[in-house]
């Protein structure tokens, strides 16, 4: 979409801040609503880092809260959990073997069920593309995309650049290079959706056979060296690449990975001198990342996105309830 | 049974033109064309200026649905080995032969392989023997070219056509859509298209060596076409075929994960729907086929990539296809020679064109009526259609199989 970037960064006079009901992706967010909702954030990265009684809020007392995850995760389900439960919902994790529910109608029985059970708000992961998108459609209640398969994951789109505004100050005239396996990645494609509707300039570095044919389209440069594609950057995203790729499939051994794409310390310094180094978790140590590099508390925002992604995901619960919840502006 | 009079139509001749008149049909055979005395004791049947056109020979459906195939005009289809037990054996070729009659008449085409596993040859002769009108890969694409080889040449021998699903396997394994742009937003696994000219270089090879009958059901890229055409100026003995879906869709119908739109093979980018269109006016492709492949909920409301591959496609293969007429890119009889013609003949089916003594499979077709395609109000076994709540033009009257009419 190349006439984002003209588009307003403040939310429009008379237009409502977030009119959305579901939020399956960063696809079909205007800039200033991806900005609202990180603004909406902040209030809660206070909160959280208060005292321990003081980490507390009622909005969403009494509502139920589903994280149905279809698909193995730690960190993502804790984060949604905590999100809630700082909120005051009532917080209910349904782990759903892979092989249990998997197919057929069961995914949609599923939606049904969990509908049937007046859950005010369901937190979806699924290991298929557009399988959100399909829950969403037949539940009453909002919806939070929390990954599916490749293609998207808004939250950990949002966390980040919470992440990079904070430490930069800004987000628009960056530079991001997303690195690594982009072509499995629905954390690229998340951020590569934000970063462009925010004005960042946005390379995807990687092995040709880890990137997805036409991404450009996306508004991205395509880079395969890794050195050229950090150079200058203000921000490098590395990718987390899964073991059983890196063995012959898509990338010859995690040792010749390492040499042509893992990021190192000497590495870094082609890209800005105060580079941003991130990545989404969790981690090959060695491999796509050195430990000099992920443990820099300079340089590496890593743990700090973990805690925004709980800022963050309290702001989408809060947001996507507003109307059940019949806050004014909202109903 | 009394003689049938239509008249005051158009007739569509695929051998020839376009005239007004109308046809004559007795003991299950046409009788007479254009103006004839009509019998005291006939049937008649006021055409009011619609087409009179050969019954459609669908080449290559998934399934015998004989609601969707009388709505669309189909008087003969050719069924897909494809099916559950695959058509393997001289029997099961033989029960399906028998599944239409009277109705609609179903050709089996013989599975290639045993099970279509596309390792072992299967009982091809006695197949042929039992009522098969061709041979087929499949869904799949037979991997072995040594495999490939031998089924060409053994073919052959019994002057039998080959039909070839040209899609290389290890590039399309996995992959539910064209790479492009809209896979990419979408995160869907993605084969590049040049999978299907790699698979058609190959086939074409093999049968310039053999000497072979080969037909591609489907084919759906620039690439495989200009292959096509280039073949086909040596002298090869070499048809193909192409589908509505890839004549009016691109990869972008898929939208957002419309499982209706998933399809073997996947939707194309837009300059290779171009070339499917160019080359229908060009004259490479032979055919016009629906791959009717219906599809309950079960099957479709799924993750995309999970859904099964295949749209429902007989009831609407002529009302789509006629926008082509509309469009410009072929005439009226030309149209009937992609439908009709050129089917029964590559088949070796009679019918397909309207001449006196031949079988009198014959539909009345208004070009013009106007509705809207609806997936839930399609005829037939299910409504998988990427093209639901598209308004069209051009509605099938009625279904005429041997002189009756049906539905």
């Amino acid at each position: 979409m190349p006439d984002i970037a003209s588009r307003p960064r403040a939310t429009p006079e008379g237009v409502h801040p977030f009119p959305h009901r579901h939020l399956t992706g960063i696809q079909g967010l205007q800039p200033w609503e991806i900005l609202f909702l990180l603004d909406e954030a902040e209030q809660w990265i206070a909160l959280n880092r208060g005292s321990a009684n003081a980490r507390h809020d009622n909005r969403l007392a009494g509502l139920t809260q589903i994280n149905a995850f279809f698909e193995n995760s730690t960190r993502t389900l804790l984060s949604f959990e905590i999100a809630g439960k700082r909120l005051g919902a009532d917080v209910v994790n349904m782990a759903v073997a892979q092989s249990s529910v998997k197919k057929g109608e069961t995914l949609i029985d599923t939606a049904v069920t969990l509908n049937a059970m007046h859950a005010d708000v369901i937190v979806i992961r699924h290991e298929a593309s557009g399988a959100v998108d399909l829950i969403a459609d037949k539940v009453d209640c909002p919806v939070l995309n929390a990954g599916d398969g490749r293609h998207e994951h808004p939250t950990q789109a949002l966390l980040d650049a919470l992440t990079i505004r904070r430490r930069k100050g800004r987000i628009e005239g960056l530079t991001v290079a997303i690195c690594g396996d982009v072509l499995h990645s629905r954390v690229a494609r998340s951020n590569i959706l934000s970063l462009t509707a925010l004005n960042a300039e946005v390379r995807v570095v990687g092995p040709p056979t880890l990137i997805p044919a036409a991404i450009e389209r996306m508004g991205v440069s395509v880079h395969t060296d890794f050195d050229e594609g950090i150079a200058g950057a203000d921000v490098v995203m590395m990718l987390r690449l899964q073991r059983e790729r890196m063995a012959g499939a898509y990338v010859p051994s995690p040792r010749e990975y390492h040499a042509l794409y893992g990021l190192t310390a000497e590495r870094l310094k082609r890209a800005a001198a105060d580079a941003l180094v991130m990545h989404p978790g969790p981690m090959n140590r060695g491999v796509e990342i050195d430990s000099a590099v992920a443990d820099d508390p300079e340089r590496s925002a890593i743990t700090e996105q973990v805690e925004m992604g709980v800022a963050v995901r309290m702001a989408c619960l809060d947001v996507l309830t507003r109307k059940r919840r019949g806050v004014e502006g909202w109903a | 049974m009394s003689p049938l009079a239509i008249l005051n139509g158009r007739l569509v001749d695929p051998a020839g033109g376009l005239t007004d008149g109308g046809l004559l049909i007795a003991n299950r055979q046409i009788a007479a064309i254009g103006a004839f005395d009509v019998p005291a004791d006939a049937e008649r049947i006021d055409a009011g200026g619609a087409l009179i056109a050969p019954g459609l020979v669908d080449m290559g459906v998934f399934a015998i649905d004989i609601p969707a195939f009388v709505a669309g005009g189909i008087t003969r289809a050719a069924l897909m080995p494809d099916q559950s037990p695959p058509l393997d054996d001289a029997a099961l070729v033989q029960r399906a032969a028998a599944a239409g009659k009277p109705n609609v008449w179903i050709h089996p085409v013989a599975a290639a392989t045993r099970g279509l596993a596309g390792t072992e040859l299967a009982e091809i002769g006695l197949m042929k023997a039992a009522g098969a009108c061709a041979v087929a890969t499949g869904r799949s694409w037979i991997a072995d070219s040594g495999v490939m080889h031998r089924l060409l040449a053994y073919a052959s021998a019994l002057d039998l056509l080959v039909i070839s699903n040209a899609e290389d396997g290890g590039l399309a394994d996995g992959a539910v859509m064209t790479e492009g742009e809209t896979a990419t937003r979408l995160g869907l696994p993605a084969a590049p298209a040049v999978a299907e000219a790699i698979a058609v270089a190959r086939d074409l090879a093999l049968a310039e060596e053999t000497g072979a009958r080969l037909h591609f059901r489907k084919l759906s890229t620039a690439r495989a076409f200009d292959l096509v055409r280039a073949a086909k100026r040596r002298g090869v003995r070499v048809t193909c075929g192409v589908d509505p879906a890839h004549l009016f869709l691109s990869d972008i119908a898929v939208g957002p994960f419309l499982t209706f739109a998933r399809l073997s093979p996947p939707l194309r980018a837009e300059e290779d729907r171009r070339a499917t269109v160019a080359a229908v006016a060009d004259g490479t492709v032979d055919v016009l086929c629906s791959a009717h492949d219906p599809q309950g909920p079960e099957a479709k409301r799924l993750p995309f990539a999970d859904a099964a591959p295949g749209m429902a496609g007989a009831a609407t293969l002529l009302t789509l296809t006629l926008g082509l007429v509309r469009d410009g890119v072929i005439d009226l009889p030309r149209l009937f020679a992609l439908l009709s013609a050129n089917p029964a003949q590559l088949l070796g089916l009679p019918g397909g064109g309207l001449v006196i003594g031949g079988e009198a499979d014959v539909i009345l077709v208004d070009p013009d009526a106007p509705w809207r395609i609806d997936a839930d109000t399609l005829p037939g076994a299910a409504g998988n259609t990427p093209f639901d709540g598209l308004p069209v033009q051009g509605k099938v009257l009625k279904t005429i199989k041997g002189g009756q009419p049906l539905g």
